[in-house]
């Protein structure tokens, strides 16, 4: 248990994080359900953990935190499609065929199809960059990868997006044709 | 794509990660770079449909209220003004406000390089200005509407100036007050932050910036050419930093 200063301390630094942590756990499990669970055990972690906080960029430290939880519960919770899921070379390519493309018509629909599709790897670094607006080196200190590693999967992760985005008939970036 | 530049660099670039002098030789290559220039327009189109798409998944009511039960908190959980949601921003503002005088009141104490009390009252304003209706009382992206709009109504004139290109685009202005005197804050936002500079006139001599951070606020402060000047977000230190040298180079 923290002591009332500290618990004061955690509501205050923490809590105000939650949104980010929801959206990052929802993009890592593809789904609400799951992600809320997720982010109530995430929180009770970082409660459990904060006498270890020694301050810092207190968002990436939640975040850490919150990826971690969710990728042990990928790891219990895997099934089917799931398993090979660490595997970027073997989901390099963009996945959604050309019918679930058609049916999510609108670019919303295709980005969220798209995302899901990435390997978890790769979405969580789009997710924190673009959705979350992380610099490189927080999304390092989140994701424990290198920066270089960051950019080359930030880099992969957007060509897929943008394939995604112009669509099945037109695979290649307009601007190459 | 052909141009082996495409890869990291304008990604680095694109994402304001690249240092001032890289930046520079990669500005010089897009030139004559149409690769280049295609790759960036790419990525701009995807942000922009990311952004329009709204795939940010704030938390729901419902975990809010369940995690601030489950810490024995009665206590409402406040969250990061981060997104323009006028909503629930005024609440967190309101409570960011309680939480930051508190953390005021104990840190009063400390030294710091930059006047601590100032600082103080500039997250007071960053956080104050967040509230609806109050961030700015002019707005406009262009800095020809927005400079003139100051005209009469302070007794110096700001620098105004759009960095839209450079990822910092003017949201407006207004009239604040700090330390007990009027002064210009510009609006700009970042991504999905909001940026405060706010600037008055001082005796004082020119300061290279020095920054510090409160409550998760970062802020920036600078003196040049008789004008003092302090920037504050929720955004990365280096986005702050950016937009310091943007501002100190004109």
């Amino acid at each position: 248990m923290l002591s009332p200063q500290e618990q004061a301390r955690f509501e205050t630094l923490i809590l105000p994080h939650l949104d980010a942590a929801h959206n990052l756990a929802r993009w890592l499990l593809r789904g609400g359900a799951d992600a809320e669970d997720v982010v109530q055990e995430a929180m009770l972690r970082a409660y459990r953990f904060f006498h270890g906080f020694r301050g810092g960029d207190v968002r990436a430290w939640l975040l850490q935190i919150v990826r971690n939880t969710c990728f042990t519960w990928m790891q219990k919770n895997r099934h089917g499609k799931e398993t090979d899921e660490f595997d970027e070379e073997v989901h390099g390519a963009p996945s959604p065929t050309p019918e679930a493309l058609a049916i999510a018509a609108d670019s919303r629909g295709r980005l969220t199809q798209a995302l899901e599709s990435l390997p978890s790897r790769s979405r969580e670094i789009i997710v924190l960059r673009e959705l979350e607006g992380c610099s490189y080196k927080e999304i390092a200190i989140i994701t424990s990868t290198p920066i270089g590693t960051v950019m080359s999967t930030l880099s992969r992760a957007r060509r897929q997006l943008q394939l995604a985005l112009t669509g099945p008939a037109n695979k290649e970036s307009i601007h190459d044709l | 794509m052909i141009c082996n530049r495409a890869g990291a660099v304008v990604h680095g670039y694109f994402d304001n990660e690249l240092d001032a002098v890289s930046a520079a030789e990669f500005e010089r290559h897009l030139e004559q770079c149409s690769d280049c220039v295609y790759a960036l327009e790419d990525m701009e189109a995807l942000r922009s449909s990311m952004g329009l798409a709204q795939l940010y998944e704030p938390a729901p009511a419902s975990l809010r209220k369940k995690i601030a039960a489950s810490l024995g908190s009665d206590r409402p959980v406040a969250t990061v003004p981060s997104r323009p949601v006028w909503g629930w921003l005024a609440v967190a503002a309101a409570i960011l406000v309680i939480a930051y005088a508190s953390w005021r009141v104990t840190s009063l104490g400390r030294s710091g390089g930059y006047d601590t009390v100032l600082a103080a009252e500039i997250v007071d304003a960053h956080l104050r200005s967040l509230q609806p209706g109050h961030l700015t009382d002019v707005i406009s992206t262009d800095q020809h509407t927005v400079k003139p709009w100051f005209d009469g109504k302070l007794d110096f004139s700001p620098p105004v100036q759009d960095f839209g290109d450079q990822g910092f685009p003017l949201q407006g202005g207004r009239i604040d007050v700090v330390h007990g005197r009027s002064v210009a804050a510009l609006v700009y936002v970042r991504r999905n932050h909001f940026v405060n500079v706010f600037i008055w006139p001082t005796d004082e001599k020119d300061r290279a910036s020095s920054s510090g951070s409160q409550q998760g606020y970062q802020w920036m402060e600078w003196r040049k050419e008789g004008m003092e000047f302090c920037a504050v977000s929720d955004a990365a230190p280096s986005a702050l930093e950016q937009l310091q040298s943007l501002l100190a180079s004109n």
